[in-house]
């Protein structure tokens, strides 16, 4: 099979700006009218020499990618895994040809569409039939096979009733369905996906995953990208991790996911001694949101930031939420998701099961979810947490594969320890042999 | 048979212009959307083509005619003869300063997608001329009013309104892609606009200018423009001043050329700069 993307050497550098603090005691006027004079004369000599004017005192390099070397052969789904900042987004634009790399070269043999965000260029006075055909030919179809599948895109996303209504009238919910529904129906040779699966509600998102898994079994080499490892688990068998702008593993999907959610562990002390959940957020982020997620804990831990959290093998614990909350929130909800080691979803907890909808005033709020009789088996534990402003609504802010916690064995069970656990232990299993009565019957008559 | 795409920095596409007509319908599609939803929400919709240009004649004719005493050409009326000027320099302005925003307005599909950049404000340029098309309408109606017959030399009319796409394409291209990097360019446009309107013979006839100045004068693109619309359309009174004319086509095709070289020199560092 031949490689369909070949990436030899690739490396992307970006410029950035610093603002030297104007808030230290010893700031002087005259130190501002020197660095403003400085500013000013740089900046000249840049358009003097045509390069782009950077805004701040300092300017720094930064390597978004350095050195990226891998191929996807034809028909191959490629999975692309890594945090927040790791260089997932730009190797994607680069490779979309959106934006150019700074050294190395890619080479792509076949029709590339690339999907990294869905409704691009959806406009909000147009009805949801004028954007069908605005979307479809910003995606690289034409009149003609936008035309023929309309009415399977309109099926698809479930609006056929609205579909002379400008978009502005949508909801979220609707205006994502139709987006999709357009990107879902494109045919390239090679496509690139970013992320787009994380719209809609759960059965929509479940749609889409059965879109997606079709589109990988058409023999189309697909590139996706996603913080799902459920997603990529089921639509890859390969994947990359990138950590600050390199590949750090190439390998079996499962393999991969395993090392990524290894990284959080970093990622997770780093947070708790930043008291910032960033880097376990999305790319997008969630602006003018009425709250978001501030802390996640187990009560009665240790306050280590190094070490997670530990409790015993079949014993209850309680997660704590804190939340920050800036505008009331009336009907909410929260939902965890717990996964192993593995990616794999052992359950999700949904604060709607048990009360009629969160209600949280302004200000600092702590969530405590006491999780009884759920005994997991001994490894570790992450987290998704999301908070939606409305029961079934979209999330206001979400947090991904967040270490939780890890189940330790202190002599609960003293058998057979090198067995494989799987996700959960069972507290009370009984063995009991009896005599197989019938069958001695049946053999003395 | 399959395409073979390389990223490289500094790679020029070598299939740029095939690239271009590939995505041809993505062209359409954009300055069909800009055209529909220019008017959307407004009252008066598209009748804001005619009005502009209409009042800057009224006021113009009211001005030059009036209160200056400016001559016209021959015995043309003093307004048909700014109209048919105020026609081109709309066209010309509009171009202009939309196809110098287009790409910051157009800044969510710059960073998510990809296509030939050349199309944004080539699209915005078409927006333009539809609002140039819905105002010649009138141009029409006042013709009739005045009951002017244009002469033999409307059959060079298509030559010239050739000639005031390019002369706005050009510099457009060359304004949208310093806008993207400098910003400044958001505060300069208005401003060009706003004294090109003086320099150029929109109010006035450019036969007042003294002989001497006149093929200097005549660098100004859009003089060569206005200067050819009213030769073309309202006959044989206005004279035509051919060195003139052929140094501001010249102009207009360095523009053009320079134009086009400049937006793809820096068209690919657009999504990183936006």
């Amino acid at each position: 099979m031949t490689a369909v993307i070949t990436v030899e050497n690739l490396s992307k550098r970006y410029l950035l700006g610093h603002r030297a603090s104007n808030h230290s005691p010893d700031a002087s006027l005259r130190d501002a009218i020197i660095r403003t004079a400085r500013n000013a004369m740089r900046k000249t000599s840049d358009v003097v020499k045509g390069r782009e004017v950077i805004q701040g005192d300092e300017i720094e390099e930064f390597w978004a990618l350095k050195d990226i070397n891998f191929e996807v052969k034809e028909g191959e789904v490629l999975g692309l895994v890594g945090r927040n900042g790791a260089g997932k987004s730009t190797l994607l634009k680069v490779l979309s040809r959106i934006t150019e790399p700074t050294k190395g070269r890619v080479t792509l043999r076949g029709r590339v569409a690339s999907l990294l965000e869905v409704g691009t260029g959806f406009h909000p006075e147009l009805s949801g039939r004028e954007n069908v055909f605005l979307n479809g030919a910003i995606l690289g179809m034409s009149r003609v096979d936008i035309r023929k599948k309309f009415d399977e895109i309109v099926a698809f996303s479930e609006v056929e009733k609205f579909l002379d209504t400008p978009v502005k009238r949508y909801s979220s919910g609707m205006y994502v369905r139709l987006a999709f529904a357009v990107a879902a129906h494109m045919e390239p040779e090679i496509l690139i996906v970013d992320e787009v699966l994380a719209v809609g509600d759960a059965a929509f998102q479940a749609k889409c995953m059965g879109k997606m898994s079709s589109v990988a079994s058409e023999n189309r080499t697909v590139l996706f990208v996603s913080h799902n490892m459920g997603a990529i688990k089921t639509l890859t068998t390969r994947s990359l991790l990138l950590q600050g702008g390199t590949i750090t593993a190439d390998a079996d999907s499962e393999t991969v996911i395993e090392k990524y959610l290894l990284t959080a562990l970093d990622a997770r002390a780093k947070a708790l001694k930043a008291k910032s959940l960033e880097s376990f957020r999305r790319g997008r982020h969630y602006d003018n949101s009425p709250a978001s997620i501030m802390e996640i804990n187990i009560v009665s831990a240790s306050e280590d930031p190094d070490t997670l959290p530990e409790i015993e093998l079949g014993s209850d614990f309680t997660i704590e939420i804190c939340l920050d909350v800036e505008r009331p929130i009336l009907n909410g909800d929260l939902c965890v998701v717990l996964m192993n080691a593995q990616g794999e979803r052992v359950t999700s907890l949904v604060a709607s099961d048990k009360v009629s909808g969160l209600s949280l005033r302004p200000g600092e709020k702590v969530v405590k979810l006491s999780v009884k009789d759920l005994f997991l088996a001994p490894g570790r534990y992450f987290a998704d947490v999301s908070l939606d402003p409305m029961i079934d609504g979209n999330s206001c802010d979400a947090v991904f594969d967040y270490p939780l916690l890890t189940v330790v064995n202190k002599g609960q069970v003293t058998h057979a320890l090198n067995r494989p656990w799987g996700s959960v232990y069972c507290k009370d299993a009984k063995w009991s042999v009896s005599e197989a009565v019938e069958n001695i019957a049946a053999v003395g008559t | 048979m399959t395409d073979v795409i390389i990223i490289e920095n500094g790679r020029h596409e070598r299939n740029y212009w095939r690239d271009i007509w590939r995505y041809r319908e993505l062209f359409y599609v954009l300055a069909w959307r800009d055209v529909a939803v220019r008017y959307k929400q407004t009252i008066i919709g598209a009748a804001w083509a005619v009005i502009r240009p209409f009042l800057t004649m009224l006021v113009f004719t009211v001005i030059f005619s009036r209160i200056a005493k400016l001559p016209s050409d021959g015995v043309t009326p003093y307004p048909l003869m700014v109209y048919v000027g105020t026609l081109p320099w709309t066209f010309f302005s509009t171009g202009l300063t939309d196809a110098a925003n287009s790409m910051i307005g157009n800044s969510n599909l710059i960073s998510k997608i990809y296509f030939p950049r050349l199309i944004v404000p080539i699209a915005a340029v078409v927006v333009a001329f539809a609002d140039f098309l819905i105002a010649f309408a009138l141009l029409i109606g006042m013709m009739f009013w005045y009951r002017f017959a244009p002469s033999w030399h409307v059959l060079f009319f298509p030559v010239f309104v050739a000639a005031g796409i390019a002369a706005t394409i050009g510099p457009s291209l060359w304004i949208t892609a310093l806008n993207v990097k400098y910003r400044d360019f958001r505060i300069i446009v208005p401003f060009i606009v706003q004294l090109g309107l003086y320099v150029s013979p929109v109010g006035f006839s450019s036969s007042i200018v003294p002989e001497k100045w006149r093929l200097l004068y005549s660098l100004n693109p859009v003089v060569g423009v206005i200067d050819g619309f009213r030769w073309s359309l309202l006959g044989s009174d206005s004279q035509i001043y051919l060195p003139g004319m052929a140094v501001s086509f010249a102009v207009i095709i360095a523009f053009m050329w320079f134009g086009v070289r400049q937006f793809r020199a820096t068209e690919k560092s657009f999504a990183d700069l936006i």
